[in-house]
């Protein structure tokens, strides 16, 4: 197990190389002078020159990276070109708004997720199942700001139940999670009923009950333990998909979070906000990713994943 | 005594049945064959046809002018007007009918999905049969750059790529392509790895084939199910990943009447006049379970 944490932790080292260089260059493969279109076409050029000067641009190209790099293990990613503000204040600020309302999103996900699956598996071609599984691709094919702006117009509008902008209090937080959790609901019911229904049929579980164990028993511990592998992997891999998924719903709820701050600095030409962001998005999902892996291979142990 | 015996192995044959069948045709016929048992895939399929034709309409009209309507022009004495028979789906806040830019915004929402899924297809299948097929350092670097591109989830590596190249139709569908690269190049990779240890293979490189003729007659033709599996699977994605950065305003730009953009611009007056994003965001969402 070490060996294989080992050997994953070094395949992760070219990826964030990778990472780091598609990051680096955002600024760089922009057509025309980054300064220029951070300054404004009409600012004078003591002001391109100033911007030059701060961001390093007047040296060479590696140079530039690998100070990029050493800056970004120190979690240094330079001041907003908007407000003067280390990069990284701005993200700290907003990244555990993000992160709360993702978990928020995941719970969401597996409790309504995990409920619907489970009686779509245990009910499999009733009437309850059709229309469950319905639900379900209608809560996958819906874009997440439609469906916000549907939560919206009739919870907060007009029955005026919840508070249509911001985050913070039980009424702002209710449609947000909603929102961002239906997509994750509906995957995780699909892989549950789907992954329910092929354990239902195994010969223990005719064995458990033809032993006389109850039917709630049966389900819960025998059955449902065992199809929840692959589910754990869906879990984690939409996790990883909801830190980018908020982008959408922060901007649809007003949300101050790290998708909104991305979406307004990419809007004001604020690069090294939009490059801190992007790269610790990205490394997050890197990170979860790699955690489900592991807890994959911890909870199934039959898995060679060499 | 041979009479009987030369009667006795006499099969009868239909030479219709030995006419040669195009193999096109009888991939098609089991395509179809099979879809027929899915219902829900066949009334997707169909219900996606007809919208196919709307669209087609949509754009013939913005071009021809068959209904006379400018879905862009404005008319401030009609703005947010409710669903009449005027309007079908009422007008918008500055009073542009709904109905007209939702039917001419159909073709571009559509679109970006298909040709984004397109492109994706047309560069991602080659670099993952060239991995899997040639193996070694070629498949090492292209799966590692592809590993990367994999690092960025959902619509965060498109975001990068419109922060720098802005927003713009075609830039949103270069952006969406270039994100979906990994997931064609894997799958690709993969069922070439499998396909390419076949006996068969093996017998036609030993007839002396050479290695365009084994990937493009042998290779691609039997790995082709996953792909279109993943074609179809993914323009769903690319039609919601398109119109979500148009909502975001990184996408297509108004006036140009894309149904993400509609949304965006209508949600400020969701207040006043709820039909003004209902429409958009219906007509989307239906398209995508169809699909």
């Amino acid at each position: 197990m070490t060996q294989f944490i080992i050997r994953r932790l070094i395949q992760l080292i070219p990826v964030l190389i990778g990472v780091t260089i598609l990051v680096f260059s955002l600024m760089h493969l922009t057509p025309g002078n980054p300064a220029v279109i951070m300054a404004g076409e009409s600012a004078p050029e003591a002001t391109v020159k100033a911007i030059e000067a701060r961001l390093g641009l007047d040296k060479p190209i590696h140079i530039q990276y690998f100070n990029f790099i050493s800056n970004a293990v120190q979690l240094d990613f330079g001041n907003s070109i908007r407000d003067n503000i280390p990069v990284f204040d701005h993200i700290k600020a907003r990244f555990f708004t993000t992160l709360e309302l993702s978990v928020w999103a995941i719970i969401f996900g597996v409790f309504f997720g995990l409920l619907i699956g489970i009686i779509s598996a245990v009910r499999r071609y009733s009437l309850l199942d059709v229309s469950l599984m319905v639900v379900a691709l209608f809560g996958l094919s819906m874009p997440n700001f439609w469906l916000g702006l549907m939560l919206i117009q009739y919870f907060a509008l007009e029955l005026r139940i919840f508070k249509p902008t911001g985050w913070g209090s039980l009424e702002q937080n209710v449609l947000p999670i909603i929102t961002l959790g239906t997509a994750s609901a509906a995957i995780i019911a699909r892989m549950t009923r789907s992954s329910m229904l092929d354990v239902i049929d195994q010969d223990y579980i005719r064995t458990a009950r033809a032993k006389g164990v109850k039917e709630r028993v049966v389900i819960f511990r025998h059955a449902l333990k065992n199809a929840l592998i692959p589910v754990v992997t869906i879990v984690g891999i939409q996790f990883g998909g909801l830190l980018a998924g908020a982008v959408l719903t922060e901007s649809v709820f007003a949300i101050n979070g790290l998708g909104r701050l991305i979406i307004d600095s990419i809007l004001q030409r604020d690069f090294p906000v939009v490059q801190g962001a992007i790269l610790v998005i990205s490394v997050s999902f890197v990170l979860v990713n790699l955690i489900v892996d592991i807890s994959y291979r911890m909870l199934n142990k039959r898995v060679d994943l060499n | 005594m041979s009479n009987i015996e030369e009667s006795k192995f006499e099969v009868q044959v239909d030479p219709v049945s030995i006419a040669p069948v195009n193999p096109r045709l009888k991939n098609f016929k089991d395509f179809y064959g099979r879809l027929r048992k899915n219902k829900a895939a066949l009334v997707g399929l169909y219900v996606l046809i007809i919208l196919f034709f709307i669209s087609i309409f949509g754009y013939l009209d913005t071009i021809f002018g068959f209904t006379g309507v400018n879905s862009n022009a404005t008319n401030l004495a009609e703005k947010l007007q409710k669903p009449s028979a005027e309007h079908w789906f009422g007008t918008d806040h500055l009073g542009r009918d709904i109905f007209y830019r939702v039917l001419h915004g159909m073709y571009i929402t559509l679109g970006v999905g298909f040709t984004a899924t397109f492109l994706a297809a047309i560069v991602g299948v080659p670099l993952g049969i060239i991995s899997g097929y040639y193996g070694g350092i070629i498949d090492t670097i292209i799966m590692r750059i592809m590993d990367v591109l994999l690092a960025f989830p959902g619509i965060l590596l498109a975001l990068a790529i419109v922060s720098v190249l802005g927003g713009s139709t075609f830039n949103v569908t270069i952006a969406i392509a270039i994100g979906a690269l990994p997931q064609f190049a894997r799958i690709v990779r993969g069922s070439t790895l499998t396909t390419k240890n076949l006996e068969y293979i093996d017998a036609i490189k030993a007839l002396g084939a050479r290695d365009g003729k084994i990937i493009f007659q042998h290779i691609l033709p039997n790995i082709m199910s996953p792909i279109i599996v993943n074609t179809t699977l993914f323009i769903a994605t690319a039609i919601l990943s398109a119109a979500g950065l148009s909502f975001l305003g990184l996408g297509v730009q108004p006036p140009t009447p894309e149904w993400g953009a509609m949304l965006n611009d209508g949600r400020n007056y969701m207040y006043q006049a709820g039909h003004i994003t209902f429409f958009p965001r219906y007509d989307d969402r239906y398209c995508c379970s169809c699909i």
